[in-house]
């Protein structure tokens, strides 16, 4: 039994825990020790809460006293076997996948938590002076908890969905979805008036008049986050994930001021801003804005298909055999990959790394450029090619290496599209124009690899394609990089 | 019936170059023509007629058989005056024109009814044009031909080296002009091992030069020389004076002077006076690829290597000439090019679209009819977006800058409301909510974007904390009416939930650090 002060200082030695987990992350030489800060942080703030107790005006409560401790084992055993399980089975490339659906988890949590809130019949913790005002805020902070709460757990899965293939990847869209959405809002916003001023005093049983606006609410909700999450593209997911991590750690913070509990409205708070910022960062990267992601579909703007302008990109391609490119790769100083979502789903990481080691040891210098936003969610690309145990310091990130294309003899671009296409910067009509990108048309020569002449998600023609010094190698990533690495040895 | 391709050989004197080479040839028959090339037309440049015919090729006897078969003719000088008597209406000439220099040949031309395509006016701003712009390949090998002239005149080495029998200083290079001509010849002077000084009239080319090895010389004088189109223009009084003063430096201190200066339509520059000349070392070279338009150097004479004043001037105007099967094969390839925008149907048939921006440049007779000079080409894209820039901007700025100061009274009055309604426990936790974020902010902006995926592996982990939310409904304080077996297994199925998050969440980003190595 630990006495309520004391479990209040270990909240803030978990919060400084949390704090320093994040820092960690910073950089690779700190990152396993910032996850170690998580783990311990968890667990102290998990055993504080357990054998803890908290003051209230009716004195010390805790959960040994009431016997609950049996039930906290036993769903932590459950629910923490099935997570270490879906951890070591994960391949690299569906952590998009695995990340999303947690976020759902913690988003249906703080529904769950919500609901059970509101049925808590226990007074508030409160002096009798502000009790009134101290139920209003806390009627309003079950109705936004279970409502963020909501968002984030429909909008996950959609989101998961989509990243394992299980919906398409092109945009829903509605018609007036922003008039669907506007009215949906003032909808949630009606009845959370309505809710609240039903709402009665902590003591009373919840009536169905009350119960219903929550009802609503959570199904409104529920069906927004659907909404929300199919109007995105598939090349926006990045942005998609970090936000609703952002969401998941808002969720927590409601949580928190519903409970008044401090170290859920700090972590919360933490995750929730790092969520954003990791979304700014990914809008930044796509030079778009914010909000014109979370409104959806590209190129939706206008409402006219890609416009195909004067300049339009002619001329043929020059495709080349992965024997040639083998030739090309083992002639040059300077090798630049740019890898994108197309590596990833040909699982072709392994097969890049044997083919640069082999170049380097031939004492060329292979690194690696990753843009932004390339793959399905932030960092992707580095996660995999740390997979396939590429060293961090020869993948560089697009503003160290773009420099450098013009002294490069050979940029290999392994599935990706939009994030090299040099309409960004040569073409104002284009629906990607100002999108920062790598300039791997500056190489001496590149080499694009590819399934097909399809355009990338952003539906945008490529004039890459066309240059004089771009060569195409035509064919599943994963195969044509094992027939190179096979030439290469020869 | 596809047309038939005829190329002639060169009558110019010494005119070693030919319009096709038999790699071109396999690749035009693929396009649907027929190619017929005059026999011994490319024995200058090594392509013999057997190379030709097993290429695909027709060999004729005489020039007059392809003249009078032919539908499409490729040269690469402009044609004599006995030529044009051959050509018949109707067919159409791709070589060089030089129209503004030869007005007497574009009108005997136009007489014949012809359609000619002239290769010195292909628009070279026009990034899809650059492939078919032969004054570029051919200006590349005579700046690269012009230093090995100068190696085989100089009697040293050009690399500096110490060897036993003593040191040997490496030799200096100066390039006056930096065009397409100039920056070859840095590039091969200082694959040589020279040290390679260059000048150039307009300041941009000042990184390209570097970018080859070589050394950019300013005139210590204020002006733009950028004429346009890429080419340089007539500089003023006070330049040319401190321009004189510098070339007159460097005269005296380098071994080779190579001259590259051009300015469209004009007379080539003086740019080295014979004093410069008489205070150079004996023994150094000059080079002036200008001789044709009048030399840069006052004692240049064209088409001969003189010695004056102990230096060797070489004034030859067939720098690509001497190089004739590479300049062949490029000047071949330019021309495929040029052939297939006509032919973009890949028939065998040539359309002469004017409303095509770069076939209408360089076509400069069409139909018997004179096109020379076309219109001011449209500059592609650049100057567009700016002004449609200005113009977007200040509605742009406007809308968002309302929208920021919607935000920030919403802000304001959002904290105006919970200072004053709000109860002192409520108080204490938005404090810590918002100071929280700021934390979160300071801490988070310093990720590097390599660990993104783990850092929302971790804060996805870390948002489960919410599991303390749970934890908490499972030992409230009691109280009346409360539905607490209810309340129970909600709070459970939250902590089972979040248990999937924190455990999965920790051990999946371990998983993933753990990759990261050096």
């Amino acid at each position: 039994m630990i006495s309520a002060n004391l479990t209040t200082v270990a909240y803030i030695a978990a919060t400084i825990l949390f704090i320093l987990s994040l820092g960690g992350l910073s950089n690779p030489e700190t990152s396993r020790r910032g996850n170690w800060f998580g783990i311990i942080g968890m667990t102290i703030a998990v055993l504080a809460t357990v054998f803890g107790s908290r003051g209230t005006q009716t004195g010390e409560v805790s959960i040994l006293a009431s016997h609950g401790l049996v039930y906290v084992v036993a769903a932590m055993a459950i629910g923490g076997t099935i997570g270490l399980i879906a951890a070591k089975v994960v391949k690299m490339t569906q952590m998009p996948e695995l990340v999303a659906i947690m976020h759902s988890l913690v988003g249906l949590a703080a529904c769950t938590i919500g609901f059970a809130s509101f049925i808590d019949t226990t007074p508030l913790d409160v002096p009798a002076k502000d009790l009134v005002a101290s139920e209003t805020i806390h009627l309003i902070e079950i109705y936004v908890g279970i409502l963020i709460g909501a968002v984030t757990f429909s909008g996950s899965v959609i989101a998961f969905g989509k990243l394992s293939g299980k919906i398409g990847g092109k945009p829903v869209i509605l018609p007036g979805r922003h008039l669907l959405n506007l009215i949906g809002l003032l909808v949630v916003i009606y009845y959370g008036y309505v809710f609240v001023a039903a709402g009665g005093l902590h003591g009373q049983a919840p009536t169905a008049a009350v119960l219903l606006p929550l009802i609503i609410m959570t199904v409104l909700a529920l069906l927004f986050g659907i909404h929300m999450v199919m109007a995105i593209g598939g090349a926006d997911m990045p942005v998609v994930v970090s936000m609703l991590n952002s969401y998941s750690g808002w969720a927590a913070a409601a949580t928190g001021f519903m409970l008044s509990n401090d170290l859920l409205i700090v972590v919360g708070a933490l995750v929730g801003s790092s969520g954003a910022i990791l979304s700014y960062i990914m809008c930044r990267a796509m030079n778009r804005k914010f909000l014109a992601v979370i409104s959806g579909g590209f190129g939706t703007g206008g409402g006219t298909a890609v416009k195909k302008p004067d300049g339009e990109p002619q001329g043929e391609v020059t495709p080349i055999s992965a024997a040639d490119t083998a030739a090309l790769l083992k002639e040059s100083k300077n090798v630049i990959i740019v890898p994108g979502y197309g590596m990833a789903v040909a699982q072709a990481q392994h097969s890049v790394f044997e083919i640069t080691k082999l170049l380097r040891e031939k004492g060329v210098n292979v690194r690696f450029g990753i843009h932004p936003v390339a793959g399905r969610m932030p960092g992707h690309m580095n996660v995999l090619l740390a997979e396939a145990k590429v060293p961090y310091d020869i993948v560089l990130e697009m503003e160290e290496i773009n420099e450098d294309f013009p002294e490069t003899d050979v940029a290999m671009v392994i599935g990706a599209n939009d994030i090299v296409n040099p309409a960004a910067q040569e073409d104002p009509t284009s629906p990607i124009a100002g999108m920062p990108v790598l300039e791997v048309w500056k190489a001496k020569t590149s080499i694009m690899m590819k399934r097909s002449m399809a355009s990338g998600y952003a539906g945008v023609d490529n004039p890459l394609f066309y240059k004089e010094n771009n060569r195409m190698l035509f064919g599943d990533a994963k195969k044509m990089l094992d027939e190179v690495l096979a030439n290469l040895k020869a | 019936m596809p047309q038939t391709i005829g190329i002639p050989k060169e009558t110019f004197a010494g005119e070693k170059r030919v319009a096709t080479a038999p790699e071109v040839v396999e690749k035009l028959i693929k396009l649907g023509f027929s190619v017929t090339v005059e026999s011994g037309a490319g024995e200058g440049a090594s392509f013999f007629d057997e190379a030709f015919t097993n290429a695909g090729a027709k060999v004729a006897a005489s020039a007059a058989e392809i003249w009078s078969t032919s539908d499409i003719i490729f040269k690469v000088r402009e044609p004599e005056m006995s030529e044009v008597a051959l050509m018949k209406a109707g067919q159409t000439l791709i070589s060089f024109i030089w129209p503004a220099q030869n007005p007497d040949l574009m009108k005997a031309l136009a007489e014949r009814k012809v359609t000619v395509l002239a290769m010195d006016c292909v628009p070279r701003l026009l990034s899809r044009a650059q492939k078919m712009d032969a004054l570029t390949s051919m200006a590349g090998i005579g700046g690269y031909r012009a230093v090995i002239e100068a190696a085989n005149a100089f009697g040293r080495y050009f690399n500096g080296q110490i060897t036993a029998a003593g040191k040997i200083p490496p030799a200096k290079v100066f390039i006056a002009g930096a065009g397409v001509a100039g920056l070859a010849a840095i590039g091969t002077a200082a694959g040589l091992g020279a040290i390679v000084r260059a000048n150039d009239t307009r300041a941009e080319v000042a990184d390209q030069v570097k970018s080859l090895g070589g050394e950019f010389v300013k005139v210590d004088y204020e002006e733009e020389g950028s004429g346009g189109g890429g080419y340089a223009k007539v500089m003023s009084e006070g330049f040319q004076k401190a321009q004189r003063e510098m070339y007159a430096q460097q005269a005296k201190d380098v071994d080779i002077i190579i001259t590259t200066a051009l300015i469209p339509g004009k007379p080539a520059p003086r740019l080295i006076t014979a004093e410069m000349v008489a205070s150079m070392k004996p023994g150094s070279v000059i080079v002036d690829m200008a001789a044709e338009r009048g030399g840069n150097c006052e004692l240049t004479e064209a088409d001969k290597a003189v010695v004056k004043h102990g230096v060797t001037i070489i004034g030859y105007t067939d720098l690509a000439s001497r190089l004739a099967k590479q300049s062949s094969t490029l000047y071949a390839t330019n021309l495929f090019r040029l052939t297939e925008e006509l032919c973009k149907a890949k028939d065998g048939q040539i359309v002469v679209n004017m409303e095509d921006d770069a076939i209408r440049g360089f076509t400069v007779i069409k139909d018997g009819e004179i096109t020379w000079p076309p219109p001011p080409l449209k500059l592609p894209a650049p100057p567009a977006p700016k002004a449609a820039a200005v113009v977007a901007k200040p509605e742009e700025k406007k809308s968002s800058g309302i929208g920021q100061a919607i935000a920030v009274l919403l802000g304001a009055g959002l904290f105006a409301l919970i200072g004053a309604f709000a109860p002192t426990a409520f108080i204490g936790h938005f404090t810590v909510f918002v100071l929280a974020i700021f934390v979160g902010y300071m801490v988070v902006w310093n990720v590097t974007p390599a660990l993104h995926t783990p850092l929302m592996s971790v804060t996805n982990a870390i948002s489960s904390i919410i599991t303390i939310g749970a934890l908490l409904q499972v030992a409230p304080p009691h109280a009346e009416g409360r539905l607490d077996d209810l309340i129970l297994g909600i709070a459970v199925a939250g902590i089972a939930l979040t248990s999937i998050n924190t455990f999965g969440g920790f051990a999946v980003t371990r998983r993933m650090l753990l990759m990261f190595q050096k």
